[in-house]
């Protein structure tokens, strides 16, 4: 079977998705500027748990926020459930305690919670208080500038990592200008976040290589400098790839992130859509791409 | 809904701890009106003193001047009473869950010991709201507590948590010997606020007068305070802005007790 929107194939293919645990954090300050820092800051650094630990992604800008002060919404993953407290132990200590004026609260009501206040507390060596407000606990942690207000528990669920989709385009700017309005796209869709800088994977990787110390390499099937030396995934106008990596709160969130984000992508000048998988062998979830389109 | 009217008014005080939603539910006309209330040294019931119409459900509506009545929803926890005049001592008393309005006043140790659940008294309240009864080791135990106008004396004394706001002022003794929870009193503060606190917070936009125990911190905008200002605003209170976002010169005390509890006074935009 074949699919094409406005022109584009789509390549009868799925995204291999993993088994990953998420929370929600909503980060505030005195102003949109300062609420923005500490995301980006929370978020920096996090885009591929081989290198980072963790992934994480600023998810929205939050109006509705509970202290009522400017806010961003951030979703945090790991592959294992005990690394998530210590992921989020460290990138909240250090990246939004620090930051002046905010405020950090939990954006995911669950069953599972994590002490994350509750431990940060202890920053406050003896000083700290807490305040129950429509009951929820909170910690007051007094700090140079004032005080650091923290929620006590922060909630976390089973979670998405890995979809994904490519896009390969005649050249780099189309295909640069097509993902963007992809991941533009996809930034509306909510409980997903695209680690990558700019939402945007240049870098795609294979499972292997050649040398020993390395458990990726370069995605060579789909560089298109190498079409003459490896057996080549690309067709013969393609001469750019793409790819937007997505992380979910769960599986229809990702698939809806992966709709939308196709869509926007199928610009004159894309000749094909594709995905990354491992032949199905290795993730626990499969995003076919005719599927989420149809 | 179940509605009470009272007949006539009680020479002496009537013990009405059954007139809550928790006894209500369930039952017929005639059994509510069979409920025992205590007057004076009496057994009598409910029908003796009070028109009984509706069945047994979650909501109750009472009316009169019931400031006789004393324990009206006193260890309730569920449903809502609507009190439409004056309500007796011991209002909502212990009371775990569940709303009680009361459009009037509200005699003494309204709330007291209260576990949970919201108490809006739209006239003015009398001593001990929110605290502990005497001998008592805690007042106050989670739970809101509004008053659209005054409330008396040893207004959340010893209280461990909740929310007790005063629209109006308040009388001496305000948090005494507080454990822990928040005051926040709009108007003036009486004698000897906050002390012996341990623990707690009490919000003052009148410049206060403090025991010596206290000592001043800093000036600075307490971002919890614009969350429980959030709360008392979803609660239908008029806040304005400034007092949200703005600067509040922070004391400390009581150094006679642990010294960790707080009185935070408004000090404008």
């Amino acid at each position: 079977m074949t699919l094409n929107i406005n022109g584009v194939e789509i390549e009868d293919t799925f995204a291999e998705g993993f088994k990953m645990w998420g929370t929600r954090v909503i980060i505030t300050a005195k102003n949109r500027k300062w609420a923005l820092e500490a995301a980006t800051k929370m978020t920096g650094f996090a885009t591929s748990v081989i290198g980072c630990k963790c992934e994480a992604g600023i998810e929205s800008e939050v109006t509705d926020t509970p202290d009522g002060r400017p806010g961003f919404s951030v979703l945090l993953f790991t592959p294992s459930k005990d690394d998530l407290p210590k992921r989020l132990m460290e990138r909240v200590g250090q990246t939004v305690m620090t930051c002046p004026t905010t405020a950090c609260f939990n954006g995911l009501p669950s069953d599972s919670m994590l002490s994350i206040g509750g431990q940060l507390r202890y920053f406050g060596d003896g000083y700290q208080a807490s305040k129950v407000i429509d009951g929820r606990r909170f910690w007051r942690i007094p700090v140079m500038e004032g005080e650091f207000l923290i929620e006590e528990k922060f909630g976390m669920q089973r979670s998405v990592g890995g979809g994904n989709f490519l896009i390969l385009g005649e050249n780099g700017d189309v295909t640069l200008e097509a993902t963007e309005r992809a991941v533009e796209a996809m930034q509306k869709v909510r409980g997903v976040v695209l680690p990558f800088p700019g939402g945007i994977v240049r870098s795609g990787s294979k499972t292997r290589s050649r040398y020993k110390f390395l458990i990726a390499s370069t995605n060579d099937a789909y560089c298109p400098t190498l079409r003459g030396n490896v057996n080549s995934a690309l067709p013969e106008s393609v001469n750019c790839v793409l790819e937007i990596v997505i992380d979910g709160l769960d599986l229809p969130s990702v698939e809806e992130s992966t709709r939308v984000g196709i869509r926007a992508a199928c610009i004159p000048g894309i000749r094909r859509i594709s995905a990354g998988n491992y032949g199905g062998t290795l993730g626990q979830f499969q995003i076919h791409l005719h599927k989420v389109l149809a | 809904m179940t509605t009470l009217t009272l007949k006539s008014q009680p020479a002496v005080p009537l013990e009405a701890e059954t007139i809550m939603p928790d006894r209500f539910l369930g039952k017929t006309t005639a059994e509510i009106a069979a409920l025992p209330v205590t007057y004076g040294n009496q057994s009598t019931t409910l029908g003796d003193w009070f028109t009984v119409n509706g069945d047994g459900t979650s909501d109750i509506v009472i009316e009169g001047d019931l400031t006789r009545v004393k324990q009206i929803g006193a260890g309730m926890t569920q449903g809502k009473i609507t009190i439409h005049g004056d309500a007796g001592m011991h209002l909502g008393a212990t009371m775990r869950g569940g709303e009680i309005a009361v459009h009037g006043n509200a005699g003494d140790w309204a709330g007291a010991e209260i576990h949970g659940g919201l108490i809006r008294i739209m006239g003015n309240a009398g001593h001990g709201l929110g605290g502990a009864y005497r001998g008592s080791r805690r007042g106050m135990n989670r739970g809101t507590i509004i008053v659209t106008g005054n409330a008396g004396n040893e207004l959340g004394a010893t209280m461990r948590r909740g929310l007790i706001a005063v629209l109006g002022d308040v009388g001496d003794f305000c948090g005494a010997f507080m454990i822990a929870g928040s005051i926040i009193v709009f108007g003036k503060l009486g004698a000897r606020p906050g002390a012996g606190m341990k623990r707690g917070t009490i919000v003052t936009f009148q410049p206060p007068e403090l025991l010596p125990t206290f000592r001043g911190a800093c000036t600075y905008q307490p971002t919890f305070l614009q969350m429980l200002m959030q709360q008392l605003r979803s609660l239908k209170i008029e806040i304005a802005q400034n007092q949200i976002e703005g600067r509040y010169r922070r004391y400390v005390g009581d150094m006679n007790a642990l010294g960790k509890g707080e009185i935070l006074v408004w000090e404008g935009k």
